[in-house]
């Protein structure tokens, strides 16, 4: 069997007021799985993410990605899973901070020691895969939402993670926007973890979904299964929009 | 904003490395600050020479000097000082002036109006971003040059935010008419500020998840040729010629 993309291993953590956000989190996704992260507010999503590239320090338990463990204390070590993990914040305007499109994707790459022609070819690469080409030397607040949206995803693929993981991608897109994100993200061949609470998204993208809530894994199945279950998803405030159907 | 400033035309200060530009105005602004207020006549040459280059840069007088009122509450008292102060008086018309006062006074409105336009002609050829780099280049801490462009990045967005948050207290039939309104208004600049240093983690925190160590990326440096420094070195070279030129004519 091959080493799975991520695995989580009891994995606990207390903010330093005290306030506890996981209880012993297990969670395993292999290479190419496309894994939806549901979960009512203040459930620990995004404690969960942060601790996915060592932005929060291990306290208990331990993750590991591609094998290799997230140690907030080696900074080398935590260099390479910073490259392996590309975490797309939920405010576009959080994640595009350089003056224009281009010097913005080639923010990452240039951190992990890409130079010259490289990273020309790597900013050029993750800007087609996210059909903004044409955008490459624009100022970031001159694009539309949508746009700056699509631009931070390609922040992160111009640094070919191993995985790629999405705060909330449906949030504030108008219909089309969102449906083009989704056609650009299931073109990609990434495992993917998405953080969100727009289940119909989820179902369309991903083929398993995880529960968290309350600090811990209450569900692992197929997203269809998931879904389907009125009472677990009653169980952990999640709802289906009104009229829509697996 | 941030890019408000500049103005697109085809001309050769616009097109002139921004770091030369820089040190062609800075030292352009040392050798007008250093002339002595009372070498009247290198000024008006100084004068001349400002216009010519702005001229050049393809910039309209027009915008010139509505762009140059912005010295005004910084002159204003170098304006009152004529009216104030000790020593030798004379009479112009219905004033009865103080004659170090007028001169302290006319030196700083004169020198100020200089560095003001100098300013001007290199910010309208110049965008904010190139500039940046240009100081990059003369080798301002990284830490300043970072900092000035976040907050060029970043301005926008802030306004933003402000601006919608007055659409919400106005939805709400709030209108800033006194002084009782004030505490409303702090408040929202409190918010607004707690939002703002809010934003900076988030953003510093992606930044680290992209793997930031301290260093943006920046370009490889290429060497301005000579000609190009020749050309740009003549804005402050013209002035040290008229200064030397006045000031051999008034010896005589």
């Amino acid at each position: 069997m091959t080493t799975p993309s991520l695995e989580i291993k009891e994995l606990a953590f207390a903010y330093p007021d005290g306030n506890q956000a996981l209880f012993g989190v297990n969670l395993s996704i292999n290479k190419g799985e496309r894994v939806a992260l549901l979960g009512p507010n203040g459930a620990g999503k995004t404690t969960l993410v942060m601790h996915m590239n060592g932005i929060h320090p291990t306290a208990q338990g331990s993750v590991r990605i591609a094998g290799e463990l997230v140690d907030a204390k080696n900074k080398e070590s935590l260099k390479k899973i910073r490259s392996k993990v590309g975490i797309v914040f939920q405010d576009p305007d959080d994640q595009l901070f350089m003056p224009t499109v281009g010097e913005d994707i080639a923010f990452g790459p240039y951190n992990m020691g890409k130079r010259g022609a490289e990273l020309e070819a790597l900013v050029n690469e993750a800007l087609e895969l996210v059909g903004m080409a044409e955008f490459k030397d624009r100022p970031p607040h001159h694009l539309s939402f949508g746009q700056r949206r699509r631009v931070a995803v390609a922040t992160v693929l111009a640094m070919k993670p191993e995985i790629l993981v999405l705060d909330e991608p449906s949030s504030n897109l108008d219909p089309a926007s969102r449906r083009e994100l989704a056609d650009i993200l299931r073109s990609l061949d990434i495992t993917m973890v998405m953080v969100t609470h727009d289940l119909p998204y989820a179902s369309e993208l991903c083929e398993r979904a995880v529960i968290l809530n309350g600090g811990v894994i209450v569900a692992d199945d197929s997203t269809r299964n998931i879904l389907t279950n009125k009472a677990l998803l009653a169980a952990n405030r999640l709802e289906l929009p009104v009229g829509f159907t697996i | 904003m941030g890019e408000r400033l500049y103005l697109h035309r085809h001309s050769i200060v616009h097109e002139t490395a921004s770091y030369l530009k820089v040190v062609a105005a800075i030292a352009f602004i040392l050798v007008a600050v250093s002339t002595p207020i009372t070498n009247w006549q290198a000024f008006i040459g100084y004068f001349i020479w400002v216009l010519i280059v702005a001229a050049i840069a393809k910039i309209p007088f027009t915008l010139l000097f509505k762009r140059a009122l912005i010295e005004i509450p910084f002159i204003f008292f170098a304006i009152l000082m004529p009216f104030f102060g000790s020593g030798e008086r004379f009479v112009a018309g219905p004033f009865n002036l103080y004659r170090e006062g007028l001169i302290a006074g006319a030196g700083i409105v004169v020198k100020g109006t200089l560095g003001v336009l100098t300013a001007i002609i290199l910010s309208t050829s110049t965008t904010a971003r190139e500039i940046l780099r240009g100081l990059e280049r003369l080798r301002l801490p990284a830490l300043m040059v970072q900092i000035a462009s976040f907050m060029l990045r970043y301005v926008n967005v802030v306004n933003d935010e402000m601006e919608r948050m007055k659409v919400a207290r106005d939805s709400r039939g709030f209108e800033a008419t006194g002084l009782k309104h004030w505490r409303v208004l702090a408040t929202a600049a409190g918010a607004l500020f707690i939002r703002s240093y809010e934003r900076g983690e988030r953003v510093h925190l992606s930044m680290l998840s992209r793997g930031y160590e301290g260093v943006l990326p920046h370009d490889e440096v290429e060497k301005s040729k000579a000609s190009s420094w020749f050309m740009v070195l003549m804005y402050p070279f013209v002035a040290v010629v008229i200064l030397v030129v006045t000031t051999l004519i008034g010896n005589q």
